[in-house]
Protein backbone atom coordinates (compact mmCIF):
# COMPACT_ATOMS: atom_id res chain seq x y z
CA UNK A 1 0.00 0.00 0.00
CA UNK A 2 1.16 3.33 -1.07
CA UNK A 3 0.34 6.73 0.74
CA UNK A 4 -0.86 9.46 -1.54
CA UNK A 5 1.90 12.50 -1.04
CA UNK A 6 1.13 15.78 -1.33
CA UNK A 7 4.45 18.24 -2.10
CA UNK A 8 4.86 22.16 -0.98
CA UNK A 9 7.10 24.55 -0.81
CA UNK A 10 8.45 26.19 2.27
CA UNK A 11 10.12 29.47 1.41
CA UNK A 12 12.67 29.37 -1.37
CA UNK A 13 14.60 26.74 0.35
CA UNK A 14 12.78 23.91 1.67
CA UNK A 15 9.81 21.15 0.32
CA UNK A 16 7.51 20.03 2.48
CA UNK A 17 6.59 16.00 1.39
CA UNK A 18 3.35 15.45 3.24
CA UNK A 19 2.04 11.89 3.94
CA UNK A 20 -1.56 12.21 4.43
CA UNK A 21 -3.12 12.78 7.96
CA UNK A 22 -2.88 10.35 10.21
CA UNK A 23 -0.51 10.13 12.90
CA UNK A 24 0.18 6.28 12.75
CA UNK A 25 2.96 3.61 12.33
CA UNK A 26 2.31 3.22 8.99
CA UNK A 27 2.49 6.82 7.83
CA UNK A 28 5.58 6.92 10.00
CA UNK A 29 7.16 3.71 8.44
CA UNK A 30 6.65 5.25 4.79
CA UNK A 31 8.48 9.30 6.06
CA UNK A 32 11.49 6.55 7.40
CA UNK A 33 11.37 4.39 3.89
CA UNK A 34 11.36 7.91 1.74
CA UNK A 35 14.01 9.46 3.92
CA UNK A 36 16.49 5.77 3.24
CA UNK A 37 15.92 6.51 -0.33
CA UNK A 38 16.60 10.11 -0.35
CA UNK A 39 19.64 9.48 1.53
CA UNK A 40 20.75 6.93 -0.91
CA UNK A 41 20.27 9.00 -3.82
CA UNK A 42 20.53 12.59 -2.70
CA UNK A 43 20.19 15.64 -4.93
CA UNK A 44 22.87 18.09 -5.63
CA UNK A 45 21.52 20.79 -3.21
CA UNK A 46 20.50 18.62 -0.22
CA UNK A 47 20.82 20.14 2.92
CA UNK A 48 19.35 18.16 5.13
CA UNK A 49 15.69 16.81 6.51
CA UNK A 50 13.24 16.53 9.52
CA UNK A 51 10.70 14.57 9.76
CA UNK A 52 7.76 14.66 11.57
CA UNK A 53 4.12 13.27 12.38
CA UNK A 54 2.76 13.40 8.81
CA UNK A 55 5.60 15.12 7.30
CA UNK A 56 9.21 15.10 5.61
CA UNK A 57 10.77 18.75 5.46
CA UNK A 58 13.67 18.42 3.02
CA UNK A 59 15.78 21.73 3.23
CA UNK A 60 18.29 22.62 -0.27
CA UNK A 61 20.46 24.93 -1.26
CA UNK A 62 18.91 26.86 -3.47
CA UNK A 63 21.93 27.67 -5.54
CA UNK A 64 23.30 24.38 -5.69
CA UNK A 65 19.77 22.44 -6.48
CA UNK A 66 19.62 25.33 -9.27
CA UNK A 67 22.18 23.70 -11.39
CA UNK A 68 24.54 26.63 -10.05
CA UNK A 69 22.18 29.44 -11.57
CA UNK A 70 20.38 27.31 -14.38
CA UNK A 71 17.20 26.43 -13.45
CA UNK A 72 14.17 27.75 -10.99
CA UNK A 73 15.55 25.49 -7.66
CA UNK A 74 12.16 24.61 -6.49
CA UNK A 75 10.78 22.59 -9.54
CA UNK A 76 13.86 20.73 -9.99
CA UNK A 77 13.67 19.82 -6.79
CA UNK A 78 10.31 18.80 -6.67
CA UNK A 79 10.62 16.84 -10.01
CA UNK A 80 13.99 14.99 -8.09
CA UNK A 81 11.83 14.20 -4.85
CA UNK A 82 8.57 12.84 -7.17
CA UNK A 83 10.90 10.36 -9.34
CA UNK A 84 11.93 9.03 -5.73
CA UNK A 85 7.97 8.29 -5.12
CA UNK A 86 5.78 6.32 -4.73
CA UNK A 87 6.91 4.63 -1.81
CA UNK A 88 5.09 1.74 0.91
CA UNK A 89 5.85 1.55 4.28
CA UNK A 90 6.24 -1.88 4.18
CA UNK A 91 9.28 -3.65 3.18
CA UNK A 92 11.72 -0.96 2.78
CA UNK A 93 12.06 1.03 5.76
CA UNK A 94 15.06 0.32 7.87
CA UNK A 95 12.91 0.08 11.14
CA UNK A 96 14.75 -0.52 14.34
CA UNK A 97 13.65 -4.02 15.84
CA UNK A 98 15.21 -3.42 18.61
CA UNK A 99 13.57 -1.10 21.55
CA UNK A 100 15.52 1.07 23.98
CA UNK A 101 14.85 0.96 27.39
CA UNK A 102 14.48 3.68 29.16
CA UNK A 103 15.48 3.30 33.12
CA UNK A 104 12.79 5.72 35.05
CA UNK A 105 12.41 6.96 38.76
CA UNK A 106 8.89 7.24 39.31
CA UNK A 107 7.55 9.81 41.79
CA UNK A 108 9.30 11.54 45.44
CA UNK A 109 11.42 14.50 43.95
CA UNK A 110 11.77 13.30 40.58
CA UNK A 111 8.24 12.61 39.96
CA UNK A 112 6.83 15.55 41.95
CA UNK A 113 3.27 15.42 40.02
CA UNK A 114 3.00 12.01 40.33
CA UNK A 115 0.52 12.09 42.93
CA UNK A 116 -1.46 14.77 41.06
CA UNK A 117 -1.70 12.35 37.60
CA UNK A 118 -3.02 9.64 39.96
CA UNK A 119 -5.81 11.89 41.51
CA UNK A 120 -6.63 13.60 37.64
CA UNK A 121 -6.98 9.74 36.66
CA UNK A 122 -8.41 7.85 39.32
CA UNK A 123 -5.73 5.54 39.64
CA UNK A 124 -3.11 4.86 42.36
CA UNK A 125 -0.05 6.27 42.03
CA UNK A 126 1.37 2.22 41.24
CA UNK A 127 -0.97 2.00 38.82
CA UNK A 128 0.22 5.24 36.60
CA UNK A 129 3.44 3.45 36.94
CA UNK A 130 2.29 -0.14 35.73
CA UNK A 131 0.45 2.06 32.74
CA UNK A 132 3.37 4.39 31.77
CA UNK A 133 5.31 1.44 31.89
CA UNK A 134 3.32 -1.10 30.16
CA UNK A 135 3.58 0.13 26.63
CA UNK A 136 5.73 -0.06 23.75
CA UNK A 137 6.27 3.79 22.27
CA UNK A 138 7.07 4.86 19.12
CA UNK A 139 9.76 8.26 18.70
CA UNK A 140 7.87 10.10 15.90
CA UNK A 141 9.84 13.16 15.62
CA UNK A 142 12.83 14.73 17.83
CA UNK A 143 12.23 18.60 18.57
CA UNK A 144 11.23 21.25 20.95
CA UNK A 145 14.69 20.60 21.92
CA UNK A 146 17.93 18.96 21.36
CA UNK A 147 17.61 15.50 22.03
CA UNK A 148 13.66 15.91 22.98
CA UNK A 149 11.67 12.84 21.64
CA UNK A 150 7.43 13.36 21.04
CA UNK A 151 6.32 9.58 22.28
CA UNK A 152 3.60 8.25 20.86
CA UNK A 153 1.43 5.31 22.66
CA UNK A 154 0.41 6.57 25.94
CA UNK A 155 -2.14 4.80 27.05
CA UNK A 156 -5.57 6.67 27.14
CA UNK A 157 -6.33 6.36 30.87
CA UNK A 158 -3.24 8.29 31.84
CA UNK A 159 -4.29 11.44 29.76
CA UNK A 160 -3.38 14.66 32.16
CA UNK A 161 -3.36 18.20 30.84
CA UNK A 162 -0.59 20.58 31.34
CA UNK A 163 0.14 22.64 34.52
CA UNK A 164 -1.49 25.72 34.37
CA UNK A 165 1.96 27.37 34.71
CA UNK A 166 4.80 26.02 33.76
CA UNK A 167 8.06 25.41 35.53
CA UNK A 168 10.50 27.86 35.18
CA UNK A 169 13.47 24.81 35.24
CA UNK A 170 12.64 21.12 35.04
CA UNK A 171 16.15 18.87 34.82
CA UNK A 172 16.95 16.58 32.47
CA UNK A 173 16.18 13.82 32.00
CA UNK A 174 12.65 14.42 34.09
CA UNK A 175 9.52 12.21 32.20
CA UNK A 176 6.47 14.11 31.57
CA UNK A 177 2.88 13.62 30.44
CA UNK A 178 1.01 16.60 28.48
CA UNK A 179 -2.43 15.41 27.36
CA UNK A 180 -2.19 12.33 25.35
CA UNK A 181 1.49 12.42 24.93
CA UNK A 182 4.57 11.64 26.86
CA UNK A 183 8.26 12.80 26.86
CA UNK A 184 11.41 13.24 28.43
CA UNK A 185 13.26 16.80 28.75
CA UNK A 186 16.60 16.39 27.05
CA UNK A 187 18.21 19.19 28.43
CA UNK A 188 17.21 21.61 31.67
CA UNK A 189 14.37 24.26 30.27
CA UNK A 190 11.21 25.81 31.31
CA UNK A 191 8.37 23.58 31.21
CA UNK A 192 4.93 23.00 31.61
CA UNK A 193 4.39 18.81 31.48
CA UNK A 194 3.07 16.54 34.63
CA UNK A 195 6.35 15.22 35.66
CA UNK A 196 5.99 11.76 36.86
CA UNK A 197 10.04 10.39 37.14
CA UNK A 198 13.45 11.00 35.61
CA UNK A 199 15.90 8.87 33.83
CA UNK A 200 19.61 9.06 35.07
CA UNK A 201 20.09 8.39 31.51
CA UNK A 202 21.45 11.69 29.48
CA UNK A 203 19.41 12.20 26.24
CA UNK A 204 21.60 14.87 24.55
CA UNK A 205 25.43 15.80 24.18
CA UNK A 206 27.01 17.37 21.82
CA UNK A 207 30.36 15.91 22.04
CA UNK A 208 28.91 12.06 20.41
CA UNK A 209 28.68 11.39 17.41
CA UNK A 210 24.61 10.93 17.16
CA UNK A 211 24.45 14.08 19.90
CA UNK A 212 20.67 12.48 20.24
CA UNK A 213 20.20 9.14 22.38
CA UNK A 214 16.76 8.69 20.35
CA UNK A 215 15.99 8.57 16.87
CA UNK A 216 12.98 9.08 14.74
CA UNK A 217 11.41 5.91 14.43
CA UNK A 218 12.99 4.48 17.43
CA UNK A 219 11.21 2.18 19.81
CA UNK A 220 11.25 2.69 23.61
CA UNK A 221 9.77 1.53 26.81
CA UNK A 222 9.88 3.10 30.16
CA UNK A 223 11.14 0.59 32.77
CA UNK A 224 10.93 1.68 36.54
CA UNK A 225 14.11 1.82 38.65
CA UNK A 226 14.45 2.61 42.62
CA UNK A 227 16.28 5.29 43.74
CA UNK A 228 19.17 3.55 44.55
CA UNK A 229 19.64 1.97 40.86
CA UNK A 230 18.93 5.07 39.55
CA UNK A 231 22.11 6.26 41.52
CA UNK A 232 23.90 3.93 40.38
CA UNK A 233 23.31 4.42 36.56
CA UNK A 234 23.90 8.57 37.52
CA UNK A 235 27.02 9.17 35.87
CA UNK A 236 28.86 11.63 38.28
CA UNK A 237 28.42 14.74 38.15
CA UNK A 238 31.14 17.13 37.14
CA UNK B 1 47.54 35.34 17.14
CA UNK B 2 44.62 36.39 19.30
CA UNK B 3 41.72 39.13 19.95
CA UNK B 4 41.13 40.25 23.29
CA UNK B 5 37.61 41.29 24.25
CA UNK B 6 37.91 44.68 26.20
CA UNK B 7 34.06 44.91 26.37
CA UNK B 8 31.39 43.16 25.16
CA UNK B 9 28.66 45.33 24.04
CA UNK B 10 25.45 44.00 24.35
CA UNK B 11 25.04 40.63 22.82
CA UNK B 12 28.43 39.57 20.62
CA UNK B 13 28.84 36.19 19.92
CA UNK B 14 30.98 33.63 16.80
CA UNK B 15 28.81 32.56 14.35
CA UNK B 16 29.70 31.08 11.00
CA UNK B 17 26.93 30.18 8.24
CA UNK B 18 25.39 27.64 10.86
CA UNK B 19 25.04 24.11 11.82
CA UNK B 20 23.51 22.03 9.38
CA UNK B 21 22.64 18.33 9.20
CA UNK B 22 20.87 17.98 12.73
CA UNK B 23 17.12 19.42 13.25
CA UNK B 24 16.15 16.12 12.83
CA UNK B 25 18.06 15.69 16.31
CA UNK B 26 16.42 18.95 17.51
CA UNK B 27 19.69 20.97 16.93
CA UNK B 28 19.08 24.32 15.56
CA UNK B 29 21.14 25.89 12.41
CA UNK B 30 22.12 29.67 14.50
CA UNK B 31 24.25 30.92 12.38
CA UNK B 32 25.24 34.20 11.24
CA UNK B 33 21.28 36.52 11.44
CA UNK B 34 22.63 38.66 8.51
CA UNK B 35 24.72 35.78 6.31
CA UNK B 36 25.33 38.16 3.50
CA UNK B 37 26.88 40.68 5.63
CA UNK B 38 29.27 37.47 7.36
CA UNK B 39 29.41 36.50 3.74
CA UNK B 40 30.79 39.69 2.56
CA UNK B 41 33.09 40.56 5.36
CA UNK B 42 34.68 37.17 5.02
CA UNK B 43 35.40 37.59 1.18
CA UNK B 44 36.81 41.09 1.66
CA UNK B 45 39.74 39.54 4.22
CA UNK B 46 40.73 36.41 1.74
CA UNK B 47 38.68 33.85 3.81
CA UNK B 48 36.12 31.20 2.64
CA UNK B 49 32.75 32.64 3.26
CA UNK B 50 31.85 30.34 5.91
CA UNK B 51 34.45 31.12 8.20
CA UNK B 52 33.85 32.23 11.69
CA UNK B 53 33.39 35.85 12.75
CA UNK B 54 31.74 38.11 15.57
CA UNK B 55 28.00 39.44 15.23
CA UNK B 56 27.51 42.24 17.50
CA UNK B 57 23.64 43.42 18.44
CA UNK B 58 22.63 47.14 18.63
CA UNK B 59 25.91 48.03 20.79
CA UNK B 60 29.39 47.02 19.70
CA UNK B 61 32.11 45.74 21.23
CA UNK B 62 35.66 47.23 22.09
CA UNK B 63 38.64 44.64 21.10
CA UNK B 64 42.16 45.00 21.37
CA UNK B 65 43.86 43.63 18.35
CA UNK B 66 47.18 41.31 19.81
CA UNK B 67 49.20 41.28 16.55
CA UNK B 68 48.74 42.77 13.26
CA UNK B 69 45.67 41.02 11.79
CA UNK B 70 43.44 42.10 8.68
CA UNK B 71 39.60 42.62 9.21
CA UNK B 72 36.24 44.24 7.39
CA UNK B 73 33.06 45.40 9.74
CA UNK B 74 29.78 44.82 7.54
CA UNK B 75 26.36 44.48 8.64
CA UNK B 76 25.12 47.57 11.08
CA UNK B 77 26.25 50.88 11.29
CA UNK B 78 27.47 51.60 14.73
CA UNK B 79 30.00 54.35 14.31
CA UNK B 80 33.23 51.83 14.45
CA UNK B 81 36.77 53.53 15.31
CA UNK B 82 40.24 52.30 15.21
CA UNK B 83 42.66 54.07 17.90
CA UNK B 84 39.96 56.78 18.26
CA UNK B 85 39.92 57.49 14.34
CA UNK B 86 36.80 56.72 12.59
CA UNK B 87 37.69 53.78 10.05
CA UNK B 88 35.62 52.66 7.16
CA UNK B 89 32.90 49.84 6.40
CA UNK B 90 32.39 47.14 3.93
CA UNK B 91 36.44 46.96 2.96
CA UNK B 92 39.70 45.33 4.12
CA UNK B 93 41.62 47.01 7.01
CA UNK B 94 44.86 46.13 8.07
CA UNK B 95 45.50 46.71 12.47
CA UNK B 96 48.88 47.11 13.94
CA UNK B 97 49.52 44.79 16.79
CA UNK B 98 48.03 46.79 19.78
CA UNK B 99 45.47 48.64 17.80
CA UNK B 100 42.01 49.05 19.33
CA UNK B 101 38.89 48.52 17.47
CA UNK B 102 35.29 50.27 19.29
CA UNK B 103 31.91 51.11 18.01
CA UNK B 104 30.14 54.46 18.81
CA UNK B 105 26.48 55.15 18.15
CA UNK B 106 24.47 52.51 15.94
CA UNK B 107 23.50 54.90 13.39
CA UNK B 108 21.52 52.01 11.44
CA UNK B 109 20.86 48.13 11.59
CA UNK B 110 20.63 46.00 14.18
CA UNK B 111 23.89 43.60 13.73
CA UNK B 112 27.19 44.65 13.02
CA UNK B 113 29.49 41.81 11.62
CA UNK B 114 33.79 41.05 12.02
CA UNK B 115 35.57 39.36 10.13
CA UNK B 116 39.38 38.47 10.56
CA UNK B 117 41.74 36.43 7.89
CA UNK B 118 42.36 33.64 9.08
CA UNK B 119 38.94 33.43 10.99
CA UNK B 120 37.93 32.92 14.80
CA UNK B 121 39.31 29.41 15.13
CA UNK B 122 37.20 28.04 18.52
CA UNK B 123 36.64 24.26 18.15
CA UNK B 124 34.39 23.28 15.74
CA UNK B 125 30.85 21.40 17.46
CA UNK B 126 29.30 18.92 14.91
CA UNK B 127 30.58 20.64 11.99
CA UNK B 128 30.20 24.65 13.06
CA UNK B 129 31.40 27.45 15.16
CA UNK B 130 28.27 29.04 15.73
CA UNK B 131 26.92 29.54 19.29
CA UNK B 132 23.78 27.35 20.40
CA UNK B 133 23.01 30.08 23.40
CA UNK B 134 20.23 27.66 24.89
CA UNK B 135 22.01 24.51 24.74
CA UNK B 136 25.62 26.42 25.60
CA UNK B 137 27.62 24.90 23.04
CA UNK B 138 29.43 26.38 20.12
CA UNK B 139 31.62 29.79 19.59
CA UNK B 140 33.04 30.08 22.97
CA UNK B 141 31.95 27.85 25.77
CA UNK B 142 27.92 28.10 24.17
CA UNK B 143 27.97 31.57 25.35
CA UNK B 144 28.10 35.49 24.60
CA UNK B 145 31.44 37.25 24.61
CA UNK B 146 32.24 38.72 27.99
CA UNK B 147 35.37 41.14 28.85
CA UNK B 148 38.55 39.47 29.18
CA UNK B 149 37.75 37.08 26.80
CA UNK B 150 40.98 35.85 24.28
CA UNK B 151 39.52 34.46 20.75
CA UNK B 152 42.21 32.49 18.86
CA UNK B 153 42.63 33.16 15.32
CA UNK B 154 43.41 30.96 12.41
CA UNK B 155 45.87 31.10 9.53
CA UNK B 156 45.44 33.28 6.89
CA UNK B 157 44.63 31.84 3.37
CA UNK B 158 46.89 33.33 0.17
CA UNK B 159 44.48 35.57 -0.71
CA UNK B 160 44.68 37.30 2.83
CA UNK B 161 48.39 37.40 2.84
CA UNK B 162 48.07 39.08 -0.67
CA UNK B 163 45.11 41.33 0.52
CA UNK B 164 47.16 42.49 3.71
CA UNK B 165 50.53 42.77 1.84
CA UNK B 166 48.83 44.94 -0.64
CA UNK B 167 47.76 47.25 2.73
CA UNK B 168 50.73 46.91 5.17
CA UNK B 169 52.01 50.27 5.71
CA UNK B 170 54.83 50.52 8.97
CA UNK B 171 54.32 54.00 9.40
CA UNK B 172 50.39 53.39 10.10
CA UNK B 173 48.23 51.81 13.15
CA UNK B 174 46.01 51.44 10.16
CA UNK B 175 45.40 51.26 6.66
CA UNK B 176 42.12 50.59 4.93
CA UNK B 177 41.39 49.29 1.18
CA UNK B 178 39.49 51.57 -1.03
CA UNK B 179 37.51 48.95 -2.67
CA UNK B 180 34.10 48.04 -1.50
CA UNK B 181 31.55 45.80 -3.05
CA UNK B 182 28.95 48.93 -3.42
CA UNK B 183 24.94 48.83 -2.23
CA UNK B 184 23.74 45.64 -3.61
CA UNK B 185 25.53 43.76 -1.43
CA UNK B 186 26.18 46.26 1.57
CA UNK B 187 22.78 47.96 1.38
CA UNK B 188 22.43 51.03 4.46
CA UNK B 189 19.52 49.12 6.56
CA UNK B 190 16.50 51.29 6.03
CA UNK B 191 14.28 52.55 9.01
CA UNK B 192 11.13 51.34 8.06
CA UNK B 193 12.38 47.80 5.54
CA UNK B 194 10.16 45.84 2.98
CA UNK B 195 10.29 42.61 3.77
CA UNK B 196 9.29 40.61 0.52
CA UNK B 197 7.42 37.48 1.29
CA UNK B 198 5.63 34.41 -0.02
CA UNK B 199 2.18 32.84 0.98
CA UNK B 200 2.82 30.03 3.46
CA UNK B 201 1.13 26.45 3.36
CA UNK B 202 -1.75 27.67 5.40
CA UNK B 203 -2.21 30.80 3.97
CA UNK B 204 -5.68 30.11 2.75
CA UNK B 205 -7.15 29.71 5.95
CA UNK B 206 -6.50 33.17 7.17
CA UNK B 207 -9.81 35.39 6.16
CA UNK B 208 -9.27 37.76 3.14
CA UNK B 209 -9.39 41.01 4.90
CA UNK B 210 -5.97 39.41 7.17
CA UNK B 211 -4.75 38.36 3.79
CA UNK B 212 -4.99 41.84 2.65
CA UNK B 213 -4.37 43.69 6.32
CA UNK B 214 -0.78 41.50 5.98
CA UNK B 215 0.61 43.14 2.84
CA UNK B 216 -0.75 46.18 3.33
CA UNK B 217 -0.77 47.51 7.08
CA UNK B 218 2.50 48.08 8.99
CA UNK B 219 3.67 45.98 11.97
CA UNK B 220 5.89 47.34 14.67
CA UNK B 221 8.82 44.79 16.05
CA UNK B 222 7.96 44.46 20.16
CA UNK B 223 10.43 44.43 22.55
CA UNK B 224 10.35 40.55 22.16
CA UNK B 225 12.91 39.85 19.43
CA UNK B 226 15.82 37.99 19.68
CA UNK B 227 17.88 35.51 17.66
CA UNK B 228 15.15 33.31 17.69
CA UNK B 229 12.48 35.12 16.45
CA UNK B 230 10.69 38.51 16.39
CA UNK B 231 7.00 39.23 17.56
CA UNK B 232 5.19 41.76 15.45
CA UNK B 233 2.43 43.97 16.25
CA UNK B 234 -0.34 45.02 13.88
CA UNK B 235 -3.57 44.04 12.60
CA UNK B 236 -5.41 41.00 14.24
CA UNK B 237 -4.79 38.47 11.73
CA UNK B 238 -7.53 35.58 11.87
CA UNK B 239 -8.05 32.32 11.07
CA UNK B 240 -11.46 31.72 11.11
CA UNK B 241 -11.31 27.62 11.51
CA UNK B 242 -8.77 27.10 13.77
CA UNK B 243 -7.82 24.04 13.79
CA UNK B 244 -4.93 22.70 15.48
CA UNK B 245 -2.25 21.47 13.03
CA UNK B 246 0.37 18.91 13.82
CA UNK B 247 3.78 20.23 14.20
CA UNK B 248 6.03 20.32 11.69
CA UNK B 249 9.60 21.87 10.56
CA UNK B 250 9.81 25.32 10.40
CA UNK B 251 12.49 27.48 8.92
CA UNK B 252 14.15 30.71 8.70
CA UNK B 253 11.31 33.37 8.21
CA UNK B 254 8.46 31.54 8.60
CA UNK B 255 5.78 33.74 9.66
CA UNK B 256 3.82 31.61 12.68
CA UNK B 257 0.62 33.43 13.71
CA UNK B 258 -0.58 31.73 17.12
CA UNK B 259 -4.43 32.17 18.29
CA UNK B 260 -4.10 35.74 19.45
CA UNK B 261 -3.75 37.00 15.66
CA UNK B 262 -0.10 38.60 16.08
CA UNK B 263 2.32 37.41 14.01
CA UNK B 264 6.23 35.58 14.95
CA UNK B 265 8.68 35.55 12.30
CA UNK B 266 10.97 33.19 12.61
CA UNK B 267 14.57 33.84 12.57
CA UNK B 268 18.44 32.12 13.16
CA UNK B 269 18.19 30.29 15.94
CA UNK B 270 14.26 29.52 15.61
CA UNK B 271 13.40 26.08 16.79
CA UNK B 272 13.17 23.23 14.25
CA UNK B 273 9.74 22.09 14.58
CA UNK B 274 6.20 23.70 15.36
CA UNK B 275 2.59 23.99 15.07
CA UNK B 276 1.05 27.32 14.53
CA UNK B 277 -0.38 28.49 11.09
CA UNK B 278 2.27 29.46 8.37
CA UNK B 279 0.57 32.42 6.86
CA UNK B 280 3.88 33.29 4.43
CA UNK B 281 7.26 33.21 4.39
CA UNK B 282 10.44 35.35 4.15
CA UNK B 283 11.84 35.29 0.88
CA UNK B 284 16.08 34.20 1.32
CA UNK B 285 17.22 37.33 -0.41
CA UNK B 286 15.34 39.39 2.45
CA UNK B 287 16.97 37.86 5.38
CA UNK B 288 19.20 40.29 5.58
CA UNK B 289 16.75 43.10 5.70
CA UNK B 290 15.05 41.58 8.19
CA UNK B 291 18.16 40.51 10.43
CA UNK B 292 18.97 44.70 10.49
CA UNK B 293 15.70 45.24 11.90
CA UNK B 294 15.26 46.74 15.11
CA UNK B 295 13.00 46.61 18.24
CA UNK B 296 10.76 49.41 17.53
CA UNK B 297 10.90 49.81 13.93
CA UNK B 298 8.09 49.31 11.57
CA UNK B 299 8.10 46.66 8.79
CA UNK B 300 5.92 45.89 5.56
CA UNK B 301 5.54 42.76 3.95
CA UNK B 302 5.00 42.52 0.07
CA UNK B 303 3.73 39.50 -1.46
CA UNK B 304 6.02 37.86 -4.21
CA UNK B 305 5.89 34.61 -6.03
CA UNK B 306 7.88 31.71 -5.24
CA UNK B 307 9.46 32.32 -9.11
CA UNK B 308 10.12 36.35 -8.16
CA UNK B 309 11.30 34.98 -4.85
CA UNK B 310 13.80 32.41 -6.50
CA UNK B 311 15.22 34.64 -9.19
CA UNK B 312 15.98 37.53 -6.67
CA UNK B 313 17.56 34.78 -4.32
CA UNK B 314 19.75 33.31 -7.23
CA UNK B 315 20.61 36.89 -8.53
CA UNK B 316 21.70 37.78 -4.90
CA UNK B 317 23.78 34.32 -4.91
CA UNK B 318 25.67 35.44 -8.14
CA UNK B 319 26.96 38.79 -7.07
CA UNK B 320 28.05 37.31 -3.52
CA UNK B 321 29.97 34.72 -6.23
CA UNK B 322 31.14 37.45 -8.55
CA UNK B 323 32.43 39.38 -5.80
CA UNK B 324 35.04 35.91 -4.56
CA UNK B 325 36.41 35.14 -8.07
CA UNK B 326 36.69 39.13 -8.27
CA UNK B 327 38.86 39.04 -5.37
CA UNK B 328 40.58 35.73 -6.05
CA UNK B 329 41.71 37.31 -9.48
CA UNK B 330 42.86 40.78 -8.27
CA UNK B 331 44.92 39.10 -5.24
CA UNK B 332 45.95 35.85 -7.55
CA UNK B 333 49.20 34.85 -5.33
Amino acid sequence: MSLPVRLYPLGDAAVVLEFGNDISAATHRAIAAFSARLLRQPFAGLREMVPAFTTLTVYYDPWLASGNGQHMPYERVAAQLRELLPVSGEAEAAEETKVVEIPVCYGGAFGPDLAFVAQHTGLSPAAVIALHTAPEYLVHMIGFAPGFPYVGGLDARLATPRRPQPRPLVPAGTVGIAGPQTGIYSLPTPGGWQLIGRTPLALFDAGWEQPSRLRAGQKLRFVAISEAEFAEIQPPQP
Amino acid sequence: MSLHILRPGLLTTVQDLGRFGYQQHGIIVSGAMDAVALRVANLLVGNEDNTAGLESTLLGPKIRFETNHLIALTGAHFSPTLNGQPVGRDRAIWVAAGAELAFGPAVAGCRAYLAVAGGVAVQLVLGSRSTYLRAGFGGLDGRALRAGDELPIGESSATGAAIRASLFNSQEQWNQARFTPGPDLCPMPRPEPVIRAVPGPEYAQFSAASQRAFWREPFTITPEADRMGYRLQGPKLERPAATELLSSAVTLGTVQVPAGGQPIVLLADHQTTGGYPRLAQVISADFSALAQARPGQQLRFEKLTLDEAQALYLAQEARLRGLQSGIAAVFRV
